[in-house]
């Protein structure tokens, strides 16, 4: 039987019943008695808490509760909630409490919960909870964060620096030293919130008889909230269900455990009532984490070819009030700087400070883009410099597909050696230049100068790590029924799970792909999971459904062999049916097989067979696949305006092999539209006391239709030799280089005014303030 | 809280309630009435996820109160199918070009473009994108749904036709 759902543009299974309404978001649920719950929250940075005089919200009719802290069990009433990935190099281990207990430390951070028949209720008891606060000086500027004289993010802190370390290797000192030419860099990036299209939404059950609380969660990891709600409400395992049913997006804000995902099911069970608390977009702006701004200083010595000697820097990142995951942002930053090129020498400087802002947890790309921005951004700069063409100076430094796999010299977030495992960087940008026709592009401006358009053209090159362990459990199972069930601790939140899970194990147990039943984001329906972050799915639960399927085969065609009296070399499977090769062709169903399967009561099981068909495989990859590709971009920008139009994008994308190239295809251009999102629009602003103010769509502003093109794209792809697919992650290439690209080709479309753009976003008022400060407008009135 | 009764028309059902008069079209379909495909992703008119149809005409449900609609008739994305369990062509075209991935956006976009592809049968790619520019999507950027409403104006031109 060969391959026939894995590879091929395989319609979605997750789309009929989203196409007509049917789907089941978290908001979705209602039980009768069910309670709606809103949260008082912080109006102020930072500030002391005083009294909280609840009386007034306690009286409204249809007020069920209104609770704070003191009212929460043990032990989340005291304990901050746990960080998820530690690491020795943070110095201040700051995690929030669930409900704040003397000091808040970010607008928003949640002080009171009230509980009543509606949301609308809820909302109008709110307004009369009445909190002291005492307003202290808040930390807004993350620049002058770490000076002496800064206001403190917390009472307790010495200073606001969360974390210093240096990630480096070889000896850049040395390699600058002697270089005869060295480049510098000053860049600020700001990336904004995951800014999913549903909302956060938690809705809890208690059930009074079993003792089982059930909690639905618009979440990536639902297995990781229900450890952090056993810690935290001090309760077994076994006593939590969580699940997450339909998730309108997620994009790395929903991988991270909530203060509200902990409150939700704790006031349920206090109140022996199921609870429902769906985010508002104001709240999701305030509250739910983002990545916010990060500043380089970084230079780059070369030969006089081009040549990289070395890269050095430092990195400052503004993490705010806490730090729940950890320092992964700056980490994976400085892992993924030195990307395609060979960098003999590196060292990067980091140092993470705390400020009066909601905190930063990975939003799609996790820190990459910003590293690729610098690292984009300095190769540009040694083009424009030593006057060679932008691509070719990238193809003298590309770690050539003969040095795969290829040690970079770093330790990666998965605490591994960073050592490239597959990838053809040449070939991928050489793909990339052929799309939009490169070659013919300077031919292409000066028709458009002659026209009076600016039109330019910008590269971004990356290699990101994707498939981080450390592990992900699928379980298949043929039903009674005859049909194949599977069950994964991976989750969807739209990248089509279902769809991909189900193709692999369509193809190896040899079944119709119509036929599989498939469970996802439920604690209930396997034991161990991990969730969706770090493009991981694919690699980790592809290739447990992978090896799980074949077992399940295996099972089968012995199973059948033994009934029908052939050898087990005769059988085949395929459409959920096991047939003799021999004879008159004798064959046994699924459904068939699946009863003998089960053993008769009282009888024992044939030697060698085991209860069931059914297997539970983990795969646990030894480290992270590192996915690559170029970005190629056109743009025109009107000088007048300010504004950036992207005419052409291409993109040449190596994730390995694919499973499903329309959903691959559609993960690259949703990517993207991400990145022209952070490159030029994207921007959530804090006034000087950390209040946000940017607080809507109207404000903050993602792409629409009319701001992304339809990508180009085309598949580089070297198989990971790293799991038996030989697939990659695919969820973030596409975000990862885009803001490189369109800011070089913005800064290549206005060349001959000598402006340079070393920022994201880069905004229409950026552009204009840059051409002013060169006079252009004087120069563009005299071509007029 | 002063309340008034309305009866409305929705998806060709008659609904008579008596409902606050603060109470939004879209929590009035999603809560009172189960209708929860239509999404809510901003609750301030930006998002479009809430799009319906009132009177043949899109609007956002999320901006709308409920007692607005007393006589209406109002189209959500559970009257799109011809019958349960099948789609119709623009939801076919949707499925066909990937012009979803979490869904949370698409009841909108499908109002929509049911609207836009009633009064304009034959689009070009910029007046979709036009219009579309009134929905937000953040999973796909937008390349498979103009995909699918270029192709589903097709596929309609086709059936009227024939
Ligand atoms: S929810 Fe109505 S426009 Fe966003
Ligand atoms: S498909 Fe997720 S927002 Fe459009």
């Amino acid at each position: 039987m060969g391959a026939k759902q894995f590879g091929a543009r395989v319609a979605r299974m997750e789309d009929p019943a989203l196409l007509s309404g049917r789907g089941r978001f978290v908001d979705d649920i209602k039980f009768p008695g069910m309670l709606h719950a809103c949260f008082v929250r912080s109006p102020h940075a930072h500030a002391r808490i005083g009294g909280i005089d609840a009386s007034a919200a306690r009286a409204l009719p249809g007020v069920h509760a209104v609770l704070t802290a003191d009212d929460l069990p043990a032990p989340m009433d005291l304990n901050r909630m746990p960080m998820l990935v530690p690491n020795p190099a943070i110095a201040a281990s700051l995690t929030q409490h669930c409900l704040a207990r003397d000091e808040v430390c970010y607008v928003g951070q949640a002080v009171a919960v009230v509980l009543a028949d509606s949301r609308y209720i809820a909302e109008d008891a709110i307004a009369l909870v009445e909190v002291e606060y005492d307003v202290l000086p808040a930390v807004s500027d993350y620049r002058s964060a770490d000076k002496p004289d800064a206001p403190r993010a917390h009472l307790t802190l010495d200073d606001n620096v969360a974390s210093k370390f240096r990630m480096a290797y070889g000896d850049a000192d040395a390699a600058f030293a002697s270089a005869p030419h060295v480049f510098t860099e000053h860049i600020w990036q700001h990336r904004g919130g995951g800014m999913a299209l549903e909302a956060r939404a938690v809705v809890a059950n208690p059930d009074a008889t079993g003792g089982l609380l059930t909690v639905w969660s618009a979440t990536q990891t639902p297995h990781i909230c229900r450890r952090m709600l056993a810690d935290l409400l001090d309760r077994d395992l076994e006593s939590i269900r969580v699940i997450a049913p339909d998730v309108g997006g997620g994009f790395g804000p929903k991988a991270i455990f909530y203060a509200e995902e902990a409150v939700i099911p704790a006031t349920a069970l206090k109140l022996r009532r199921p609870v429902k608390w769906t985010e508002d977009r104001r709240e999701h702006f305030m509250c739910a984490t983002q990545e916010r701004d990060q500043l380089w200083t970084v230079s780059i010595a070369v030969d006089d070819g081009g040549k990289i000697l070395g890269v050095r820097g430092t990195l400052l990142h503004d993490t705010g009030a806490f730090v729940p995951w950890g320092i992964i942002m700056p980490y994976i930053a400085a892992a993924t700087m030195p990307g395609p090129y060979v960098i003999p020498n590196y060292a990067l400087d980091i140092k993470v400070v705390l400020t009066n802002k909601v905190a930063t947890t990975p939003v799609r790309g996790a820190g990459r883009p910003q590293a690729v921005f610098a690292m984009e951004r300095l190769m540009d700069r040694v083009a424009r410099e030593l006057k060679l063409d932008a691509a070719e100076v990238r193809f003298r430094n590309f770690i050539q597909p003969q040095q795969m796999p290829y040690a970079v010299g770093l330790t990666f977030r998965d605490g591994k050696p960073l050592v490239y495992d597959s990838g053809d960087y040449p070939k991928a940008q050489n793909e990339a230049l052929r799309m939009i026709d490169y070659a013919a592009f300077k031919q292409r401006k000066a028709v458009a100068r002659e026209q009076g358009r600016f039109i330019g053209i910008g590269i971004g090159n990356y290699v990101e790590g994707t498939g981080l362990g450390p592990y992900e459990g699928v379980t298949v199972r043929v039903l009674p029924n005859g049909k194949v069930a599977v069950a994964t601790g991976a989750t969807n939140q739209g990248q089509g799970t279902r769809t991909t899970l189900g193709q692999i194990v369509a193809d190896r147990v040899g079944c119709r792909f119509e036929e599989i039943v498939m469970t996802v984001g439920d604690t209930a329906a396997i034991p161990q999971g991990v969730g969706a972050f770090a493009s991981r799915q694919a690699v980790n639960a592809g290739s447990s459904a992978m090896i799980a399927s074949e077992v399940v085969r295996t099972q089968v065609i012995k199973l059948a062999a033994q009934t029908l009296g052939v050898p087990e070399s005769d059988i085949d499977v395929e459409d959920g049916i096991a047939v003799a090769r021999s004879g008159n062709r004798p064959s046994l169903t699924f459904r068939e097989l699946a009863r003998l399967a089960q053993g008769m009561p009282g009888f024992s099981l044939p030697p060698g067979q085991t209860p069931g068909l059914e297997h539970t495989a983990y795969f646990t990859p030894p480290q992270a696949s590192y996915c690559s590709g170029t970005h190629l971009v056109e743009v025109e920008v009107d000088p007048m305006t300010g504004a950036v139009k992207i005419l052409n994008y291409a993109v040449a994308h190596d994730s390995g092999t694919i499973i499903n190239p329309m959903i691959v295809d559609g993960q690259i251009q949703g990517g993207v539209a991400h990145g022209i999102g952070n490159a030029l629009l994207e921007w959530m602003r804090y006034d000087e006391n950390a209040q946000p103010l940017t607080t809507t769509f109207a404000d903050y502003l993602i792409p629409m239709a009319t701001d992304v093109p339809t990508c180009k794209i085309v598949h580089v792809e070297s198989p990971s030799p790293l799991n038996p697919l030989g697939v990659k992650g695919a969820g973030e290439g596409g975000t990862i280089p885009a803001a490189a690209a369109i800011v070089a080709a913005a800064e290549d479309a206005l060349s001959e005014f000598g402006v340079h753009f070393a920022e994201t976003p880069l905004v229409p008022e950026r552009i204009i303030d840059a051409l002013r400060a060169v006079d252009a407008y004087a120069r563009l009135s005299e071509i007029a | 809280m002063a309340t008034r009764s309305i009866s409305l028309l929705v998806n060709g059902r008659r609904y008579e309630r008596e409902v606050e008069a603060r109470l939004t079209l879209a929590d009035l379909l999603r809560h009172e009435l189960a209708l929860t495909g239509t999404h809510v992703g901003c609750e301030h008119g930006v998002c479009g996820a809430c799009t319906v149809l009132i009177d043949g005409r899109t609007a956002r449900s999320c901006l709308t109160f409920a007692v607005q609609v007393d006589g209406c008739e109002v189209t959500t994305v559970e009257g799109l199918a011809p019958a349960e369990g099948e789609l119709n062509v623009l939801q076919q075209a949707f499925q066909d070009h990937h012009g979803l991935q979490c869904g949370f956006c698409t009841p909108g976009m499908l109002m929509t473009l049911t609207e836009l592809l009633r009064d304009n049968p034959d689009p070009t790619e910029s007046e979709v994108r036009d219009v579309l520019t009134g929905n937000l999507c953040r999973c796909t950027g937008y390349a498979g749904i103009v995909a699918a409403a270029l192709e589903a104006a097709r596929r309609l031109r086709v059936q009227q036709g024939s």
